[in-house]
Formats: structure tokens, sequence, C-alpha cells
């Protein structure tokens, strides 16, 4: 999508799980492409494959998982590369910021010393080199008294410290790209500007390129100059941020920007809350994966999966939709779905649990998928 | 914000819930108090949703835990239905519990992972001998119904075969079978994705009003709490900084903090520049020995000798359902945009 060489480039990456139940087909064909400097947003709920997705890219899979497609790192194929190789490239070349700073912190060993270990590991560094290194990193991530903080244990900081520090990690070697993936959902809402604002402010003056994960849209949106809105392991829609936001083209997009509760509404506004979960990964339905729960969808949705293709008016916004917004003549089929009494909810309810793929690696918040019955 | 006094308390008897006073702190080590909670008045009517919100360890839901005497508070009355929780002890204390009920943030972590659903459900009935049990197992299945829940699937299975939005609906049902007055929801919908949570709150919003519930909502997301609350009060540091309508609140803030906490919410539009909005700098300042007088004077930017010195008193902000505890606080026309608002880091 970009006429700059790209710094990543992801073509038709699967990434699938072999589980008891059958394979969980996570991230199915996903194609992406990022220059140094610039933040792509990719956006969807828990299980729509986002998280697996930067971990299929660094490679941080665990042994059940089967990639394939390609990953190209500033040229080099690196997809399936063997771990000594990806070990030359993690912290060194790209690096990634957990959701979770408490779990993802040693809670054991001393900030310093979680600071220095990529450090001593890549570059050759004295003992003085890497403390002084680390006081410095310290500084640009905007912790205060730095010094003491190296000698501190993790427990004894706040959420948004230990989230500074996981930064600090990261940033540790100085990496070209940066993951993020869901940085600030584990925060307050205002220690999240503070840390977005500085995840930005970083990105720019080290010319980072960033992958940032997150399910809230109002992360991304002046934050990132690309969004990807994903469901069940697909790219439902590919835009710049302002492309994206001016005109949303998919149901799905739609529907999420919907949920959020927004302050400009009047007190006990009735939510639209999107109806039903997302689909099972083992038995993915034939079809467009998102048409059970879509307000637009008719019958061609269930037969035939639409491919990811450029609007006709804007060849660089992406959408993966027979009819995307704002092209059906049709009555929506939302008006049957709002405003389901609540005594006729839908027998789906318990079926079996859903693989939420996500959620061995990142038992954080945000863990779940929900059924209907509005 | 360190706010004191009742200017905001409506009269007794319109009440359901009144708080005086309200005083919690815990032992720390060496000899240290934490002072979770410090002198908070507030009270609910019956039928409102009082919308309580404010920065991790603000003593939001220590206030929430402390209206349930769970544990009791330090100091400080209870008044509930016009009866003080905290004075009552065993046996009278457990049966007003049947009354008033409570709805955790982790839905998973709150439920027992070893027991079937309609085992946790009916506890509450279990316990009280409610009923015959066959009337028990019918009210179990009509709660399960009322959430949104198929019984004949959901019944005999455990917690971990649902999904989070899933089991925040067993909680609700658990909570609501006994038939409270009072709910208090402990960020009920934090852990859950933007489209579960529309959920959650749509169907809290229809318990409400199905079996005239009156709520006490705790968050930290402003738009989640306005959406739902009939009046939203906003804490900081173990005191409230204002109180008042949603609708007011919101449009108007009054205090530096209500408006800094505005500002902070992420917007899903990226012509408004993230980066160009203020932020609130640092964290918020250690309970064990919070600030003199005012509580958010080291990051207002309004701060002055006077908050250093003096505890800021509840007052009401022009002629409607709106009261600020602060000095210096922004009146109509100095707020075309949010203040800017810097301080020393924690």
């Amino acid at each position: 999508m970009n006429d700059q060489a790209a710094l990543l480039e992801v073509a038709d990456l699967h990434t699938s799980f072999r589980s008891d139940r059958g394979t969980v087909r996570a991230v199915r064909g996903v194609d992406l492409s990022l220059p140094r400097g610039r933040t792509i947003g990719v956006v969807g709920e828990s299980g729509s494959g986002k998280s697996v997705l930067s971990r299929s890219i660094m490679g941080l899979v665990p042994g059940n998982a089967t990639r394939t497609g390609s990953v190209r790192f500033d040229g080099t194929e690196i997809l399936n590369a063997p771990p000594k190789t990806m070990r030359s490239y993690w912290g060194d070349q790209m690096s990634m910021v957990f959701q979770d700073p408490m779990t993802a912190l040693n809670p054991v060993l001393r900030v310093e010393h979680q600071i220095t270990e990529s450090l001593h590991e890549h570059l050759d560094l004295s003992k003085q080199q890497g403390k002084e290194t680390a006081l410095a990193l310290l500084t640009s991530v905007g912790i205060p008294e730095p010094a003491r903080r190296l000698r501190m244990y993790p427990h004894e900081m706040s959420g948004g410290m230990r989230q500074r520090i996981m930064i600090a990690i990261a940033l540790a070697c100085g990496p070209r790209m940066l993951f993020a993936d869901e940085p600030t959902t584990a925060l307050d809402v205002t220690v999240q500007a503070q840390i977005l604002d500085l995840l930005q402010d970083l990105q720019r003056d080290r010319q980072m390129a960033m992958i940032l994960v997150t399910h809230d849209l109002g992360v991304v949106a002046g934050r990132a100059h690309d969004i990807a809105v994903m469901y069940a392991g697909q790219v439902v829609e590919h835009a710049s941020a302002s492309s994206l936001f001016a005109a949303v083209r998919h149901p799905y997009t739609e529907a999420l920007l919907e949920s959020i509760p927004k302050l400009e509404m009047a007190k006990h506004t009735r939510l639209e809350a999107i109806g039903g979960r997302p689909p099972d990964l083992v038995n993915l339905p034939g079809g467009c994966k998102f048409a059970a729960r879509c307000r637009y969808a008719q019958e061609r949705c269930s037969t035939e999966e639409p491919e990811l293709v450029a609007d006709p008016h804007d060849p660089t916004h992406l959408v993966r939709c027979h009819f995307p917004v704002g092209t059906s003549s049709e009555v929506p089929r939302h008006e049957a779905l709002v405003d389901q009494a609540l005594d006729v909810p839908e027998a789906v309810s318990a079926e079996l649990p859903q693989p939420t793929v996500e959620n061995h690696e990142d038992p954080g918040p945000g863990s779940a998928s929900d059924e209907g019955a509005n | 914000m360190a706010g004191i006094g009742d200017a905001h308390l409506r009269t007794a008897d319109e009440t359901l819930l009144r708080v005086e006073n309200l005083v919690v702190e815990f032992k720390s080590g060496r000899g240290q108090v934490v002072h979770a909670v410090t002198d908070i008045s507030i009270d609910v009517k019956e039928g409102e949703t009082l919308g309580l919100v404010g920065e991790s360890g603000c003593g939001k839901s220590t206030t929430g835990k402390a209206i349930m005497q769970l544990p009791s508070p330090t100091s400080g009355q209870v008044l509930f239905d016009g009866q003080d929780l905290a004075s009552l002890e065993g046996k009278d204390l457990r049966n007003l519990r049947t009354r008033l009920q409570m709805i955790f943030q982790d839905p998973i972590s709150s439920l027992n992972p070893r027991r079937k659903v309609e085992d946790i459900i009916s506890e509450g009935l279990d316990i009280w001998k409610v009923g015959t049990k066959a009337e028990r197992a019918a009210k179990v299945d009509e709660m399960l119904l009322t959430v949104g829940l198929d019984p004949d699937v959901a019944r005999g299975r455990r917690p971990h075969q649902f999904s989070g939005g899933q089991c925040q609906r067993i909680s609700i049902a658990r909570a609501v079978i006994t038939e409270p007055r009072l709910i208090v929801c402990d960020e009920p919908v934090s852990a859950l994705d933007v489209s579960v949570q529309a959920q959650i709150l749509n169907l809290l919003e229809d318990m409400k009003s199905r079996y005239g519930l009156t709520l006490i909502f705790i968050a930290h997301d402003l738009a989640v709490v306005k959406n739902i609350s009939d009046r939203v009060a906003v804490m900081y540091l173990g005191r409230l900084c204002e109180v008042g309508d949603p609708d007011l609140l919101y449009r108007q803030p009054a205090h530096p903090y209500t408006s800094a906490l505005l500002s902070a919410i992420p917007v899903p539009d990226p012509s408004v520049r993230p980066d160009a909005r203020e932020t609130l700098a640092g964290e918020i300042p250690s309970p064990l020995s919070p600030p003199s007088g005012c509580r958010f004077r080291t990051r207002c930017p309004r701060a002055d000798q006077q908050c250093t010195d003096e505890v800021p008193v509840m007052a009401q902000v022009g002629t409607e359902d709106h009261y600020v505890a602060c000095h210096h606080p922004l009146l109509p026309e100095d707020t075309p945009t949010p203040v800017a608002i810097s301080g020393a880091m924690a």
C-alpha cells in the first residue's frame, strides 16, 4: 500500500494451532506492509486473531502452531527461521510491549537486570555502560528518580510505571520495529493517555515501524497512520485512519464504533451492541464470517466468501464485504435484530467453549466474546 | 479535591442509602496507615444509579465494599433504609445482606470454577431456604433466561465453559436472584471487549427497570459511567471531588480533575489529535501520606497556598444538581477547553 520501501512485509500469513477439538485457524491469509516511521493499528475483538498475528510475525508462537506464507523483515524472509536466528532479531531489530506489565516482568529480578539483559545480549557493553544506558532509557520513558527505580522490583511500582519499564526494555537495543500488544488495556484512562503519548513520541523520534494492537478503535484513532480491522483471523477492512473514520465501509467496523459509549450521548442511551459472538475458529462457517451478526447480511453472504478488495472510490481503502456500508439498497436486517425482548434469549448461549486462541497466551482483561440477546 | 462536606446530600427520607463521613483505613507495615477513604458522604435514591468514578487507588472500590460492610468502615455511618449497617452485627447483618448484592470486575475469577452454574446462582436461595428445591430450580431457570442464557444448556455447566461476557451474565443472575434492593457493581465491564461491554450495560439497564433495582456503578471509564448513571460522583485519593447530574457534570466540569479525566478519554475520531489535548501528568500520590489540604493539589495547575492549607468543602455550582469541592473551580467563562494540567510525578 505504500511506495516507500517496506521494513516489514507480510504476505498471505496463516497461523493455525493443533488442539483436541481440531485445527484452530487463528490467522487466515493476512497481508501487511509497513515502512519505517509508520504505525498501523490492528483492531478486533478477543479471538479475532490480532494478537496471534503480531506473535506470528515475531515468531513467538507455541510448538503446536503452524505458520505458512511469508514474513519479510528488511528484505529477509524470517517466517519459520530457526529460533537461533530469531534471537538475533528479538530485542535488537524487533521487540514487543506486552499487555499486562505485572505478568510480563519477572517479579524476582530487579528492574536494572531486566533492562540490561538484552543490552548485554546484543551489544558489547561493560557493566557500567549497561547501567548508564538503562538510566538514560528510564529517563526517556518519563520515569522520575531513575537511579532509585533501577534498584526496585516490579511489585514496588504502579501499573503505569511498570508499563513504562516494559517500554524501556523493549526499546533498549533500539529496535526498528515495535509491537505493542494492547499496551494500555490494564491501565487507567489517564495513564493510558500518558503511555500512548509516550509510545507515539518514541515511535516518531526513533522512526520505528509500530504495530499497535487493541480492541478499542478510540485508542488507534489519531495515533495510527493505518488501521486494519480483524475478524475471525482475516483483515476485513484496511485503510488510512483518516479514510477509515471518514467513511467506514465494513459493517463490523461500523458496529464496533457504535458499541462504544460516547460522552456526547445523553445518559441512559441504549447502546448498539453487536449481537451474537465471533465464529468458532475450528468450524468456520461458509461465506462471510461476519454474516451471522451482520445487520446488512443477504443470501449471498452466507454462501460466498468475500475477497479483500479496493473501494471503487478510494483504491487505498480495502474492504472484505459484498455489501459495504452505504452500498446496500436493502432494508437493513438490523431492525429485526435490535431490541429482542429480554425473555427471548438466543438459544445458542452455551455451545462449546470458544477457542479464544489468545486465552492461553494473554489471559488478561478483555478475555472473552459473548453471545447475543442484546 | 480533597472534598469534605455534605451540601450534595439530599434529605434523608428521599434516599435508600445514605453514607455519612465514611472513613476506611488499613494498617500497613511499620505503623503506617493507608488512608483509603477519608470522610466521604454520599447518598442514593431508590431506583437511581450512582456512578462512582476515579483512577485506580482513589478508593472507589473500597467505598463500595465498605457500604457492603466488607469489611465494616473504620468510622462513619452507612444508613440503608434508615438502618445503620455499621452498627449491625452477626445475624442482623446477615439478614440484611440479602438486600444488598455485589457484582465484581473479573467475571471468571468471581465464580467458583468447581461448581455448576445452577448451584452458583441458587446459593443465596439455598442458604436462606427460600421455597422448595423445585421452586428454587425454577427461579434459577427464570434468572438464566432473563440474563440471556439458555437454562437447558447453561444449568449444568461450569464457569470455564463460558466466555467472559457470559460469566458476567451469570454473576448478574446470582446477584439479582435474592431480590436485592441495592447492587454494588464494582467495575463490571472493565474486563470486557467493547462489543460485549455494550451488551452487559444494556442488560444491567434492563434488569434495573425490570426488578426496580438501585445501583452503585463503580468504573474508571467516564463514558461508561455517564451512559448508565443518574448521578455521578468523582473521587480522587479517598475524597470526593465533584457530584452531579451527568449531563451537567460532563458538559461543564467544575473540578480540574474531572476536566482532566474527561480529556484523557480516547475519541474514535482521527481529527482529534490526542497529543494536542492536555493529559494529566504524574500519578496519584501514595495514600500512606496523602497531601494536606486538597489532595489533588500536587497535580493541579490551579493550586495555591490555600489548597495546601485548607480542605475544600463541597458547594453547589449554579442552581441545579451539581456540586464541587474545590477552592478554584472551573467556571463556565474560563473553560472553553479542558485546562492544561501538569504536575509533579508521584
